[in-house]
């Protein structure tokens, strides 16, 4: 999905696993930006450049089009001010990559079903102390991007194993990867 | 910057007494001014060792108020720590018993390295006045000189804060080939209105003191105590938070009750002005102006119609920018747009806001986050260097 020697911005990068791997895996270089003290301090460890700030304030210090591929992994569920990222992704990346849980897997239906916030490897956390607070389904992500001028270019749906999901994703699928851009260009 | 702001340090982390060394330079060096310095003499301090590869130097420049002084103690006196202990030393963030670390007292300092109080040896006089405005590609020249007269071709790090950081900057532009490494710690690009103004409202308070006879004050064995004393005060005042002084001091007397006069009643005011008198007994208000004027004149974007981006694009470092959150003197804003031009360029940068209520002073001060940061750096660095040897 990530180009050889590419620039990458990865949202919320966490100690730095990722660009540290896509580093060593494909050549990328690029920037982790991540708010917490003790993941910035991880991502130092990692050996990856990091930058500390809040993705919510915006990407106002990213000039237009400036990385290959703007990533977001698992994070799209946390953030408040969805629409606003991701138009900011768009802007600053000339693709953008989001990986999101899939609220719409069986399990959670399952659960839901019986009166319950699903909790699963995906969405560990119960409701009193979930960091997410716009969780979504593949099908809700697809009607964004049909009403938000996403095109989409790449989907990788997985299960719980990792292997990928080809009938009904938006009932077996737990992970979604999506890579899209914006429509027109 | 308040040199009195760290906490005391861990003893058996410290080094133990450091000496000055003197290194007298007889090739001239022409300033950014103009002029021309035939001879001038620098003072530093090393710490650690040179490895066999002189791959693990790392050079740490001074602020405003400091000195090449930067680690340890003169003759086991606890008063004459270092100030900045705290980050250099054994099993310190910047590790003694793995970097070579290299301190200088800046040309027109008054810690030992020729400035307005040394002898013009053409009139057998202090210079005092005629002593030239340096500016920080001055000092960046003399130190890169100083670097290879000590056998070091390139710095595995330059590291400094504020107006240290400043040069560690300036070094990754005009030394692009020998400084492998920046860390640049509650710095600015450059100074905005505000901060040239405070600076020009401590010059005027020496300038404007009788006893300061147009900068030849040596010469009538006098030196313009109030002046300092004064510009002091308010860069001390810069250096704090208002949540910062309102914590320590609030709004408390040293007495009970008011007296209707103009003796020091808060306890801020004692403060100060103690502080202006310790750093009037210590410092050339010469050394002092001209400090100020390089950090005033501090803008290494202006050489390119004020481009930051096309300044750094000569660099071949990587960096790691700090900045703290309290801090207004030079606020993370300022950071931030240096590490904007730096993503610009493509070029390696971390960069950590340090949540801290200590204002600008926080650089020098002893706080787990910002040195558990600086230590994962120079892990990284001692890394890279192990790795070239």
């Amino acid at each position: 999905m990530i180009r050889e020697g590419a620039t990458v911005l990865d949202l919320g990068c966490g100690d730095g696993a990722l660009l540290a791997h896509l580093k060593q895996a494909c050549g990328v270089s690029g920037y982790g930006v991540e708010k917490d003290d003790q993941k910035v301090l991880s991502s130092v460890k990692n050996g990856i450049n990091v930058i500390q700030a809040d993705l919510e304030q915006g990407l106002s210090g990213f000039a237009d089009g400036a990385f290959d591929y703007v990533v977001l992994s698992l994070t799209l569920q946390t953030v408040h001010e969805t629409e606003t990222i991701i138009q900011e992704m768009l802007r600053v990346g000339k693709e953008v990559i989001v990986t999101f849980p899939n609220f719409g897997f069986w399990r959670h239906r399952v659960q839901i079903f019986f009166g319950k916030t699903p909790v699963s490897k995906e969405l560990p956390y119960q409701w009193y102390n979930t960091p997410n607070v716009h969780v979504l389904t593949i099908s809700d992500f697809e009607i964004f991007c049909d009403t938000h001028a996403v095109r989409i270019l790449e989907k990788i749906i997985l299960n719980e194993q990792g292997t990928r999901v080809n009938v009904r994703p938006n009932l077996f699928g737990a992970l979604a990867i999506y890579r899209f851009n914006r429509r027109g260009l | 910057m308040n040199v009195d702001a760290q906490q005391s340090p861990n003893a058996e982390l410290s080094l133990g007494d450091v000496s000055p060394q003197i290194l007298q330079f007889d090739t001239s060096i022409l300033l950014k001014c103009g002029m021309e310095l035939p001879e001038y003499s620098i003072t530093y301090e090393t710490y650690g060792e040179l490895n066999r590869e002189k791959t693990n130097a790392v050079l740490i420049c001074h602020a405003l108020n400091a000195s090449h002084h930067v680690a340890g103690t003169y003759d086991g006196d606890e008063k004459t720590r270092g100030w900045w202990d705290n980050m250099v030393g054994p099993g310190k963030p910047v590790d003694t018993n793995r970097f070579f670390v290299v301190s200088v007292n800046n040309l027109g300092g008054c810690h030992g390295s020729t400035g307005p109080a040394s002898i013009n040896p053409k009139t057998g006089q202090p210079w005092g006045s005629t002593f030239p405005v340096v500016t920080v590609e001055d000092w960046v020249e003399v130190q890169a000189r100083l670097a290879t007269r000590l056998g070091i071709e390139a710095f595995a790090a330059v590291m400094g804060g504020s107006l240290g950081g400043m040069q560690a900057l300036q070094w990754t532009i005009d030394q692009a080939d020998r400084v492998k490494h920046a860390i640049v710690v509650a710095a600015a690009p450059k100074l905005s209105a505000q901060n040239i103004a405070f600076n020009e409202v401590a010059r005027t308070a020496i300038t404007s003191d009788p006893d300061f006879y147009g900068g030849d004050y040596y010469a009538h064995n006098v030196v313009p105590r109030r002046g300092l004393k004064v510009a002091r005060m308010i860069g001390h005042i810069t250096y704090l938070s208002d949540d910062a002084m309102d914590a320590k001091f609030g709004r408390n007397l040293r007495e009970e009750v008011l007296k209707f006069n103009f003796d020091t009643e808060f306890q801020v005011e004692s403060y100060l002005r103690y502080q202006g008198d310790k750093f009037a007994d210590i410092f050339d208000a010469n050394t002092y102006l001209r400090i100020t004027k390089a950090l005033d004149y501090f803008d290494p974007a202006a050489a390119c119609d004020g481009d930051l981006i096309a300044t750094l694009a000569k660099s071949k470092s990587k960096y790691l920018v700090v900045s703290f959150t309290s801090d207004w003197r030079f606020s993370p804003e300022r950071s931030r747009e240096i590490v904007e031009a730096l993503v610009d360029n493509n070029l390696d940068v971390s960069y950590a806001e340090i949540e801290s209520p200590h204002g600008h002073d926080a650089f020098l001060m002893d706080d787990v986050v910002y040195h558990n940061l600086v230590r994962a750096y120079f892990d990284r660095i001692a890394a890279e260097v192990a790795y070239d040897d």
